[in-house]
């Protein structure tokens, strides 16, 4: 059994309209798996539903191949997207009655917690109020909070939201050390480059269906259609000659005596070929596949859908 | 799981317990009540000084009729008015009073004449001396001798006697149990409204600051909405055990420590209560009102020691307790359903009305404290903890308790029930301005 989190066929109805439809995914274990979708895709809900805060109307959720019961709540770690504190409570007396609540015993979670908190610099504030700290001190907290308990899953729901790049990197960096310690990782996020950064599967929800699940490699292959990018000197014509049955120029652009030229190689033909048709047209200085980003290919999915 | 329903308990306990407005409130709530009990006391055991009334009586009517005592000295001043002005002036006497020639026809024209503010306690004095000696004039010229009139003059106090299952006869004391009802009443009413709140504003306050989700992802919505609601009760109870205690402790503390202050605040009120009945030989009428009152706090006494206190005690925590937990679950559906304090409001009126109404109704339930109104009132849930408690003091059938108790169970499950399927779909629920429809359908659901 590989995967930690199997989604089989789950439905969540609202009153008014249909959360999840009929949706499956397999979150592998020890990957980092990003959920994707536009707001109000269905994200947060079927989130909700891992974490056993709402039940499906129908379908199962499988933890490491059985059933996910209430048992398997201490085991998964979850940072919502709306996330607070008790602003009037003092944050390390916090911190410590959250904890308790996944069950880590009193000392285990003190101990734990001064550790946390000596590596994010948050030891002096220990005994002051939560609302005299600033935003991005409140979801350091917020963070240790998630992953203290040592949990197998870890869910974050927009992680980076409200951080500032500095502390972006701090939490990415930490988010790839739980993995590496054995972690598996949900990430649901709008943010496309850090799922291009950290991801290794991703799946993408839109309007209440999934419309793409994947390692995020293969997807991004399946969606490289022979577009290759070239940069060229010493050009013998104004414009590159390779039309014809077997490549189209797409686009071709001038900048500082260097021209950059996209060309889809079409069926029955490599790039060994293409290279041999630019070599008459001048010399090549560059030359690289043209892969969408995980930008391109999530609005492309999304508002092909539509 | 159990395990963290006491570490929710615990937070809401100590978080609460720990702010400066509730050790504040803790300590003052006693401070207040003794010194409620003990000021009056002192206040008049201080004020405790002759009060000097020079009396010009143009008539020659009334001197000597003016004894002294309750504080109050009369003179008589046989000068004319305008000397006796000056007296006051020159702070001789508090006041004079002056009965001119034409008073007896025209009461209108007494005049008690004073530097300072008037004394209220001499005035009122003076007035119903002079009540009674204008009535005894009035009623000698008719013919009617004082002699006869002293004799007809009647105290009537019926004792009431209720009796008891074995066939004993015991004395009723209504007053000691209206006062006790209403007092009872009045503190579950208070403390309902004053922990219930407190639960609401837990819940919007979790709601508010999102911290909500993280809890939920660790323990059930319905065990997060019970421990706020058992640590609440324990705030409650904590403050009104430590309110009884330490109100113990000030009063009779005091009472160690100034004896003689309450012996002289018996005797004080004696002479403010016989104030109006005093008459030429009003100093042996005082002493057989001494005795009467005496005999009064003996019947107090009596009356307080014949209350069935375990009862009274016991009831009171589960009426407390039963009616806070159905009144706090409602208002913890309430909070969960709302965004802000504001939009409170028009799901706090239909709950409360119910309160309310016991609180209206408790002056009809103290007047027949057995009659239908009384019954049904304190067996429906919602006004019952109100109204058996001021029943009890009257003496309720045990079985009527246990009947009240058995329906305000029930009805504490139900509201928990009910609570439990808004709170869960409330607390996760934003933007949106939520109508009595919304709530109708999260509890279909």
């Amino acid at each position: 059994m590989s995967d930690l989190i199997q989604v089989n066929s789950v439905t969540k109805d609202f009153s008014n309209h249909r959360a999840l439809d009929n949706v499956s995914i397999n979150i592998p274990k020890q990957s980092i798996f990003g959920l994707l979708g536009p707001n109000g895709a269905g994200k947060t809900t079927l989130i909700r539903i891992i974490n056993q805060i709402i039940a499906q109307d129908s379908g199962e959720i499988l933890f490491d191949g059985k059933k996910i019961n209430p048992k398997h709540v201490e085991r998964i770690g979850y940072l919502p997207e709306e996330r607070g504190l008790y602003k009037k409570m003092k944050v390390g007396e916090q911190a410590l009655y959250l904890s308790q609540l996944k069950g880590v015993h009193y000392n285990d979670a003190k101990k734990l917690l001064k550790e946390w908190f000596e590596k994010f610099d948050l030891l002096p504030w220990w005994n002051n109020k939560v609302e005299t700290l600033s935003k991005g001190m409140q979801q350091k907290v917020q963070f240790i909070i998630t992953v203290l308990h040592n949990p197998e899953l870890l869910i974050f729901d927009e992680p980076f939201s409200g951080f500032d790049p500095i502390n972006i990197n701090l939490i990415k960096d930490e988010i790839i050390k739980l993995k590496n310690n054995g972690a598996t990782i949900i990430f649901s996020t709008h943010n496309m480059s850090s799922v291009e950064e950290l991801c290794d599967h991703i799946a993408l929800i839109n309007k209440s269906k999934k419309v793409l699940e994947g390692n995020i490699y293969k997807i991004k292959r399946s969606y490289a259609n022979q577009v290759y990018q070239v940069e060229m000197s010493n050009l013998s014509g104004s414009l590159l000659n390779v039309n014809d049955n077997n490549f189209e120029l797409l686009n071709q652009e001038n900048k500082n005596g260097i021209t950059e030229a996209t060309i889809k190689i079409k069926t029955n033909a490599n790039t060994n070929d293409l290279i041999s048709k630019l070599f008459n047209n001048g010399t090549i200085v560059g030359f690289k596949e043209v892969v969408p980003s995980m930008d391109e290919i999530f609005i492309d999915t999304v508002s092909r859908k539509e | 799981m159990f395990n963290k329903v006491f570490i929710i308990v615990k937070r809401e306990f100590l978080s609460r317990v720990k702010k400066k407005s509730f050790i504040v409130m803790t300590i003052l709530g006693p401070v207040l009540f003794a010194a409620l009990i003990t000021l009056p006391v002192v206040i008049t055991k201080m004020s405790e000084r002759e009060y000097n009334i020079g009396v010009v009586d143009d008539t020659f009517l009334f001197y000597d009729r003016f004894k002294d005592g309750n504080n109050i000295v009369y003179t008589n001043l046989h000068t004319n008015i305008n000397d006796a002005l000056e007296l006051v002036k020159r702070e001789k006497f508090d006041a004079v009073l002056h009965i001119p020639k034409v008073a007896f026809e025209s009461p209108s024209t007494l005049r008690l004449i004073t530097k300072d503010a008037i004394n209220i306690n001499a005035k009122i004095h003076t007035e119903n001396v002079l009540k009674h000696e204008f009535e005894s004039l009035k009623l000698g010229a008719r013919g009617i001798d004082s002699e006869v009139l002293r004799a007809i003059e009647t105290n009537i106090d019926i004792q009431a006697v209720r009796i008891q299952k074995d066939g004993m006869e015991e004395t009723d004391y209504p007053e000691v149990s209206i006062i006790l009802g209403i007092l009872s009443g009045l503190l579950i009413y208070m403390f309902i409204f004053l922990f219930g709140s407190q639960v609401l504003r837990g819940v919007l306050e979790e709601k508010t600051s999102i911290i909500v989700e993280v809890i939920i992802s660790s323990v059930k919505p319905f065990q997060l909405m019970m421990g706020k609601i058992f640590g609440i009760a324990m705030v409650g109870l904590t403050q009104f055990l430590v309110w009884v205690f330490l109100t113990l402790i000030i009063v009779s503390a005091v009472r160690v420590a100034m004896p003689e202050m309450f012996e002289f605040a018996s005797g004080q009120q004696v002479q403010l209560t016989t104030a109006q009945m005093l008459d030429s030989n009003h100093i042996d009428k005082q002493i057989g009102e001494v005795k009467h009152h005496d005999t009064m706090t003996a019947q107090v006494l009596e009356a307080l020691s014949a209350i069935n206190w375990y009862v009274m005690i016991f009831a009171f925590i589960f009426f407390f307790l039963g009616g806070y937990f159905l009144y706090a679950a409602l208002f913890a559906a309430i909070g969960s359903a709302v965004d802000n304090e504001a939009d409170t409001q028009q799901f706090m009126l239909p709950v409360t009305i119910p309160l309310i109404f016991a609180i209206i109704f408790a002056q009809m339930v103290m007047s027949n404290p057995g009659g239908p109104i009384a019954f049904w009132l304190s067996m429906i849930p919602l006004t019952s903890p109100v109204i058996m408690m001021m029943r009890i003091p009257f003496g309720v059938p045990l079985y009527e308790i246990y009947l009240s108790a058995f329906f305000l169970i029930l009805g504490f499950l139900a509201a928990t029930w009910l609570a439990a399927k808004i709170y869960r779909t409330g607390i996760l629920f934003y933007g949106k301005k939520i109508g009595y429809k919304d709530l109708w359908k999260w509890l279909k659901s």
